[in-house]
């Protein structure tokens, strides 16, 4: 009977630190072969063309693969979002955290809840039918189809993850702030925006970082409501390609093999990258609000 | 010596919990009073009702009168936060904001615009001397608050009080957090400022009472059992529940 517990234990113990390693071995795969695949275009254009090139014909000939107006696409829809979002999350959070009264708390923590849950392909299909024809309309634009109407789309997506982070990092500032605020006669409104917004300062850039790499790596609404031109951007209200889009826009049809084909893995790979970046100072803002 | 605070027939229920009950007592001016007694007598209670604390609880009521220099603090005409700039409070783990230390020590002059930019200096300082911090403190003036000894965070909050120029100052257990050099220290410094300032101080410890007050309060159960001049409540204690404590046979 010991005997067999012992092994019982033996195998556990083994199954769950193959689990525990299972996703870094899954990582460094996904790293690896992308890095080989990606990697594998710079044998035909070099890193300075692909990473500064200003046009993106990837089936002319010879092709040209400059992916300077998909970072830009990226970068720009993205800090769009951002503008959008941030503010309203904020803000959104400070309400439901100490502002709402006890029922409309719990409405409004079920609606982020929600929002979070609608599939992207859902909000893209909204843009496509709502949006952008009411952007056409009321800007007055050859076509709604634009950056401007994939960051509205991108805020609603970025808005559930800062919200509810920001949300957690206010209601972990310690109460004595808030009654020693109260007590020296502040206000409600001077307690929040002077003591409690810098106890909770770190939380809530992290949780701006996590929005903006969720942004940055969505793709389906993107992709259905910026028109997808790969040209370099100079306004919001013109379409735009993005990094993502591209890729799904493309793989389907790109060789195996062809120059082409590489470029969308070194495509994966900035990406990679990019996200890799956020996450990573989010990270470093979230720790260092667990330190203090 | 007059009376700063009058207290009369005060009630105070949170839900159905009575947790205080017709408390009566005045506050001297310029002097310490202390609020001795057992945990959940509701002495703490009894010192947020001064600055009106316990309106952020949810469910609570209260019935009664608190007169500050003859004004009713709960009538509907008085204002919360020019209250709370006069009667200050220092709570029993330091409280310092997540801010450097000028910034602590300003937070107050302006939320109440009581200085201009320039003379802002000045109060930090002035402030930092009632509580004996400046020299201490006056080249760590940027530093975080959070940096501080313990002693000197709650020395800091107390200095926040008076760059706001508090008149009473509620001390609700200041020296449990702190060892007893510390403690010792902070006392010092409370006989110090009752020249200027009047001191309501809630303490678990009895010598602390004992040793820094001119009034002392026993409460049990909600009831303030005898108030009265502190020698007289420690060595000639009219009630036989107040004697069964300072003696140590409960609490």
């Amino acid at each position: 009977m010991a005997r067999f517990r012992k092994v019982k234990e033996f195998v556990i113990e083994k199954l769950i630190f193959a689990s525990g390693i299972a996703s870094i071995i899954f990582v460094a795969l996904i790293f690896i072969f992308l890095l080989r695949e990606g990697v594998s275009v710079f044998k035909t254009t070099s890193i300075g063309d692909f990473l500064g090139g200003r046009f993106w014909y990837p089936i002319s000939d010879p092709p040209k693969l400059g992916i300077l107006p998909l970072i830009l696409g990226s970068l720009l829809v993205t800090a769009g979002a951002i503008v959008l979002a941030v503010p309203l999350g904020i803000g959104a959070a400070f309400y439901i955290a100490d502002v709402a009264p006890v029922k409309i708390r719990h409405l409004l923590k079920s609606c982020v809840e929600v929002l979070a849950a609608i599939p992207s392909v859902v909000l893209g299909f909204l843009g496509i039918t709502l949006l952008v024809p009411f952007l056409k309309h009321t800007l007055g634009l050859p076509t709604g189809l634009t950056a401007l109407a994939g960051s509205i789309m991108l805020a609603f997506m970025a808005l559930p993850t800062i919200i509810s982070i920001s949300e957690d990092a206010i209601n972990a500032v310690p109460r004595e702030y808030k009654e020693g605020a109260l007590a020296l006669g502040a206000t409600h409104w001077q307690t929040l925006t002077r003591v409690i917004i810098h106890g909770a300062m770190p939380g809530i850039i992290a949780a701006s970082m996590l929005g903006i790499g969720r942004v940055i790596g969505e793709t389906m609404a993107v992709m259905m409501v910026t028109g997808n031109a790969a040209v370099i951007p100079t306004s919001l209200l013109q379409p735009v390609r993005t990094l993502t889009a591209t890729i799904a826009a493309e793989m389907g049809e790109a060789a195996k093999g062809s120059p082409h084909y590489f470029a969308l893995f070194a495509v994966g790979l900035v990406l990679f990258l990019i996200s890799f970046l956020i996450n990573l100072t989010a990270d470093l803002f979230l720790n260092r609000g667990k330190k203090r | 010596m007059s009376a700063k605070i009058e207290v009369e027939r005060l009630n105070l229920w949170y839900g159905a919990f009575h947790a205080l009950i017709d408390v009566g007592l005045s506050v001297r001016e310029k002097a310490i009073t202390s609020l001795i007694g057992p945990s959940g007598c509701g002495k703490s209670t009894l010192l947020r009702c001064l600055n009106r604390m316990n309106d952020l609880i949810d469910d609570v009521r209260i019935e009664g009168s608190v007169r500050l220099d003859g004004q009713d603090i709960y009538a509907g005409t008085s204002a919360l936060t020019a209250l709370r700039k006069k009667v200050g409070m220092v709570f029993q783990r330091p409280n310092p904001f997540p801010l450097s230390v000028y910034e602590n020590i300003a937070f107050g002059p302006k939320v109440h615009h009581l200085a201009k930019a320039d003379e802002m200096d000045h109060i930090v300082e002035d402030s930092l001397k009632a509580v004996h911090l400046w020299d201490e403190l006056k080249d760590r003036l940027d530093e975080s608050a959070l940096r501080l000894s313990l002693e000197q965070k709650q020395r800091l909050c107390i200095a926040r009080l008076v760059a706001v120029k508090s008149e009473v100052l509620l001390m609700d257990e200041p020296c449990s957090a702190l060892d007893p050099m510390a403690t010792l220290k902070i006392e010092e410094l409370m006989r110090h400022l009752k020249d200027d300032y009047t001191i309501v101080i809630v303490t678990h410890n009895m010598q602390q009472a004992a040793r820094v007050s001119e009034e002392t309060g026993f409460m049990l159960l909600g009831e303030l059992i005898e108030f009265g001049r502190t020698p007289d409540i420690f060595t000639r204690p009219q009630d036989k529940r107040t004697e069964d404590y300072i003696t140590g046979r409960f609490g």
